[in-house]
């Protein structure tokens, strides 16, 4: 990989050892991929926040790096923490996870980190333009970011978009090519897609099939970006997709070369299969609602489904600190509490440590969530609408 | 022998586990035990501490990479990865570990519980006979 005179200083140290680690690394990763050169990024979305995700090795990591000076040059957004960092007691939280929390919290922000802890930065205040380079980890925002938006990111891992906004910069490979980002995959919607469920059980679907293909899909009608963060997310979760298009609904999908792909339909079948495999329990012991984290239009649906009603159940619904605000002043915060569920801010049901709160089944409306809830959470998954899971609870 | 492309050098012997499905480590692996926990994985219940891990490619969190670090950390870590296409949570993963990895590799060639000698000095994967 081509290397500027400044670039090649810093690997002889001259921005000091942690800057020197930290692009040594994006170099590595440069060379394997065949990287030609090194590109500024607009901003960072660093992944592993939670205690919970990244336990004392990775703290410890992160510790070691603030303690000898890492400070971020780009705008750098976090992912969400293992805990609301400012409700933790009143939602019971254990004391020692919240302390260790903490200490993973300070170190973020003494590098200069926006400490936001939320997987929708494009809804809080981190927004890249169309065709902006940018490196960002969380695997449903880098699917977002790449496909809805049209910027353009790898998948990053956490300590790898951390070194990117210590360094400023990229390798220049991958999904920053406009050659990589051809689909090589159709994917034939067959079916109508109503709920919000039924975006993240099609999502859970075509990612199992797909692994870590570019798929370009025909016959979704209609999507927001609410449904469209949900699938996402899915599909990130289940396979590994980090771009996809959607014909008449994403930017890139009339500019991409898109004939003779091989071509899946998806028909109800399939999308009822995926229900089918994502329930594994019965009645649910909470629903947790926002993975990805609720935009304010899916809070303000909850909040009307509950006004004047009284829950049998817990119910959260995980969204931003920036979302909470709003929240709060349009009174939607106070209608879910008084209908006895929770905004939760910060902090998500996966990477919170639900299992020792006394949870076992848990509700939830989202694809990623029910894919990543038995095995790292031992939660039974009831996977359903939002609407569906709030009307049993009442 | 097969030839490759390095991630991350270094040279091992072991015995290999081998996925035919990709893994996430995040959400998939036990970073305390090295057992695999994703439920209907091909390798539940199994654990890839000192194993040569053979699978195709990862998926799923970006959290993945600090997952195969404190993996190391913990001593739960496999003691070589060999993929057909290796992403960057992976490589970022186990570069920082330090684990020895190849990727391009025609992993149907082996076989689970196989003997195989990993040089990622080299690009190479041998399958002991």
């Amino acid at each position: 990989m081509y290397l500027t005179k400044e670039e090649e200083k810093i690997l002889q140290g001259e921005q000091g050892e942690v800057v020197e680690r930290m692009f040594r690394l994006i170099v590595q990763l440069g060379d394997i991929y065949s990287a030609d050169k090194m590109i500024p990024v607009g901003s960072v979305q660093v992944a592993g926040v939670s205690y919970k995700s990244i336990a004392d090795p990775g703290t410890e990591y992160l510790e070691d790096l603030a303690a000898k000076g890492a400070k971020v040059k780009v705008l750098t957004f976090l992912n969400p923490a293992g805990m609301d960092l400012e409700n933790w007691e009143k939602l019971k939280f254990p004391k020692d996870f919240a302390d260790n929390q903490l200490r993973i919290m300070n170190a973020f922000k003494s590098m200069g980190i926006v400490i936001t802890a939320t997987c929708t930065p494009y809804l809080a205040g981190n927004l890249p333009r169309f065709r902006e380079h940018i490196a960002w980890s969380e695997s449903s925002a880098i699917s977002f970011s790449n496909s809805v938006i049209g910027a353009r990111t790898n998948r990053e891992g956490g300590p790898s978009a951390l070194a990117a906004a210590i360094c400023g910069k990229t390798p220049n490979y991958g999904f920053h090519l406009w050659e990589k980002r051809q689909p090589n995959i159709k994917i034939n919607i067959d079916t109508d897609l109503t709920f919000d469920a039924d975006f993240g059980a099609l999502g859970y679907y075509v990612g199992k099939q797909i692994k870590n293909k570019i798929p370009y899909f025909v016959g979704i009608k209609n999507a927001d970006t609410d449904q469209l963060k949900a699938l996402g997310a899915a599909m990130a979760a289940s396979g590994a997709v980090a771009l996809y298009h959607v014909e008449g609904l994403t930017p890139e999908a009339d500019l991409v070369k898109k004939d003779n792909l091989e071509t899946i339909t998806v028909t109800k079948k399939e999308v009822d299969e995926a229900y089918a495999k994502l329930n594994t329990g019965k009645e649910p012991d909470i629903i947790i609602l926002g993975c990805p984290h609720a935009s304010l239009r899916e809070i303000s649906s909850v909040a009307e489904k509950l006004k004047g009603k009284h829950l049998k159940k817990p119910v959260w619904v995980c969204t931003s600190r920036m979302m909470k605000e709003a929240a709060d002043r349009m009174g939607f915060t106070e209608i879910i509490e008084k209908a006895g569920g929770q905004i939760v801010a910060d902090t998500c049901m996966v990477v919170s440590p639900i299992e020792d709160m006394g949870y076992k089944t848990t509700g939830v409306n989202s694809g990623k969530a029910a894919n990543y809830l038995p095995g790292f959470c031992k939660q039974n998954v009831c996977f359903a609408s939002m609407n569906k899971l709030l009307e049993a609870a009442l | 022998m097969m030839k490759g492309r390095t991630i991350s050098p270094g040279k091992v012997k072991g015995i290999a586990l081998v996925s035919k499905d990709p893994i996430g480590f995040y959400g998939g692996i036990n970073i305390k035990t090295g057992i695999v926990i994703e439920k209907g994985h091909p390798l539940e219940g199994k654990c890839v501490k000192d194993k040569i891990l053979v699978f195709p490619c990862g998926k799923g969190s970006t959290v993945g990479s600090y997952v195969i670090y404190g993996l190391q950390k913990n001593g739960a870590a496999p003691i070589g990865i060999i993929n057909k296409e290796t992403e960057t949570i992976v490589a970022t993963g186990v570069i920082l570990a330090g684990i020895p990895c190849v990727d391009k590799i025609d992993i149907d060639q082996i076989k689970d519980g196989d003997t195989v000698v990993l040089n990622a000095d080299n690009a190479t994967v041998e399958v002991a006979k």
